[in-house]
């Protein structure tokens, strides 16, 4: 309660409305704005193609990611070792393909979306974000230049013991880039369904095999 | 019926500037629709200009003009008040006529 | 969705304010001029012309003219500086609208089915009136300043609800608007990207659309736009004039206080 003292009379004010009062509108409190927005986000949206209404139920791990603000260090180191344990690693450990076939991965953007035909394979759209080889000068910036990844990283041959751990971080990044940083921008190509072992093989062999354009040129 | 062209005409020095905008498919012939079949050839043949009824520019266009057509060209001689009348002719036969005044 | 490599021979110096890696200065000034080039024509001039128009023109079953009914904010008929406004609490309807939910409600008073075409896909029936109608709106408030009203408990909701759906990640790529709208000096491949969360400038972002579409001949409105952005995102299709697409528009409206309005422009 908030008592005003005037000269005559004495009013009394439960201190609820002392804020609408006070002349502007009360911000909604936080509860309320979440609320509002679970409410508003199920009835937005609506199923089209393959993209079925699932897709904005989060896991934790984009409930944890959602905010202005990253998570704590302390979720963010269990959502990333969360994330690790669902890396599936190559089978017979072959970790490199082709890399003519990971640029053409790379340049492709397709797949997934509501305008994509059911059961066609995706593209890893990496070039949206990254710069590749250094002919193709048509890259964002989201993320990191990848331009001479492995001669940069001392991977000579992919082959030798030496380059085990890069090429273990590597896949992993791409099979599950929330593995080594919980909130990452980059899809979980991987975990997601989104390219198969074969296809990140490929990948792979375009950012770790000396004689791929991204490090030979 | 198309839609009207946008004619905007503007005396500068010893003529007027001419802005004309368009409304064209110009569908080349070369497109293919969603099941496959070939989009018909749909596109403007001849356009002229004319000042108070005297053409003073032609052109016969083909599938290498852009949809909606942007044409800005300087007709010497011209002066506030004198009229500007854009046609064109198209591969089916439609036709269209539009004016402005310059100002 | 690839955009080609314009490897324009010219080199212009265009202002281009962003840090660059090797190769992007001529690539990006070779664009700047491009649409530079672009600017002067705009066929979205097509689209103002028959909305204005349709804007006095008596129709639908009850026969009167959006000149007539229809208001968008400032009072009954008015529309030069209304766009600037927008989206906004409405009394009648009780709800924050955007330029495009309005003007469905304004065509149900003309005797519409509003639920009928806001299910009609882009570019067909009488989206295309929206499209025309969007176009005249909008250029009404060309070079006007956006100022979104947030005097009401709801506006302030919206803002609210906008700035989490903004924030929300979702899909198979885990994707919110502010995976690419998050941070200033970004692009995907050669498009840069506006940062959404604050002011990113005149003409840039929500202060650029409605907008023509050199590469499809298109009419692209915010509710096109957004529906769009929601396709690329993999995300499930978000309703035409949906809550959460008019709390998008609020915060990022909100987020834009003070840049100028160049709506209708003109894009790649």
């Amino acid at each position: 309660m908030m008592t005003i003292m005037t000269t005559t009379t004495r009013i009394i004010i439960p201190l609820a409305w002392v804020a609408l009062i006070a002349g502007c509108a009360a911000a909604p409190s936080a509860q309320e704005a979440d609320q509002a927005t679970q409410a508003i986000m199920k009835n937005s949206f609506r199923e089209q193609g393959i993209a079925k209404l699932d897709r904005i139920q989060q896991d934790e791990l984009q409930q944890a990611c959602s905010g202005e603000k990253p998570p704590s260090e302390a979720t963010a180191k269990r959502i990333e070792a969360a994330q690790l344990a669902t890396v599936q690693w190559p089978a017979d450990g072959a970790f490199l393909g082709d890399w003519r076939e990971g640029e053409k991965l790379a340049q492709n953007g397709r797949g997934m979306t509501w305008s994509d035909p059911a059961g066609v394979p995706s593209g890893g759209n990496c070039y949206n974000c990254h710069q590749i080889t250094k002919a193709e000068i048509s890259y964002g910036t989201i993320g990191p230049s990848l331009y001479q990844y492995g001669k940069l990283r001392g991977v000579t041959d992919p082959a030798a013991p030496a380059s085990a751990e890069m090429l273990k971080y590597t896949w992993g990044k791409i099979w599950n880039a929330k593995a080594t940083n919980a909130c990452s921008n980059m899809p979980r190509f991987g975990h997601a369904g989104v390219l198969n072992a074969a296809q990140i093989r490929d990948l792979m062999a375009l950012l770790l095999d000396p004689k791929s354009p991204v490090n030979a040129q | 019926m198309s839609d009207p062209m946008r004619i905007r005409a503007q005396a500068q020095g010893s003529g007027a500037v001419v802005r004309v905008l368009m409304s064209h498919e110009m569908e080349t012939g070369q497109r293919k629709d969603a099941a496959g079949k070939t989009i018909p050839a749909w596109h403007i043949t001849e356009m002229t200009a004319a000042l108070n009824g005297k053409v003073v520019l032609s052109g016969e266009w083909g599938t290498a003009i852009a949809k909606n057509p942007f044409t800005e060209f300087v007709v010497k001689g011209a002066k506030a008040g004198d009229k500007i009348t854009v046609n064109w002719v198209d591969n089916r036969g439609d036709k269209r006529s539009d004016e402005a005044v310059v100002a | 969705m690839k955009a080609p490599a314009l490897a324009l021979a010219v080199s212009f110096a265009a202002p281009f304010g962003h840090g660059q890696t090797n190769n992007a200065p001529s690539a990006a000034d070779g664009i700047a001029q491009y649409r530079a080039l672009l600017a002067d024509g705009n066929p979205a001039e097509l689209w103002e012309a028959k909305g204005e128009a349709l804007w006095k023109q008596k129709r639908g079953a009850k026969n009167v003219a959006f000149s007539d009914t229809c208001d968008l904010g400032k009072g009954t008929g008015v529309v030069k500086g209304a766009f600037v406004e927008l989206p906004r609490y409405f009394a009648d309807t009780r709800r924050v609208q955007d330029l495009e939910s309005r003007l469905l409600s304004c065509m149900e008073a003309q005797g519409y089915n509003a639920a009928e075409i806001a299910a009609t896909p882009f570019g067909r029936g009488e989206q295309l009136d929206l499209e025309a109608l969007v176009a005249y709106v909008s250029a009404e408030s060309k070079g006007m300043k956006f100022n979104l009203p947030q005097a009401r408990p709801e506006e302030r909701l919206m803002f609210e609800v906008g700035k989490r759906i903004f924030y929300f990640r979702g899909g198979p790529y885990d994707f919110s608007c502010a995976s690419c709208h998050g941070e200033a000096g970004k692009r995907i491949r050669l498009q840069e990207l506006p940062d959404l969360t604050k002011n990113p400038g005149d003409g840039v972002g929500f202060a650029a659309w409605p907008a023509y579409r050199v590469s499809s001949g298109e009419l692209w409105g915010m509710q096109r736009r957004l529906n769009d952005c929601y396709r690329q995102q993999r995300f499930p299709f978000p309703g035409y004039g949906s809550d959460a697409t008019i709390a998008l528009a609020t915060y990022m409206g909100v987020q834009g206080k003070g840049s100028v309005s160049i709506a209708p422009s003109i894009k790649r």
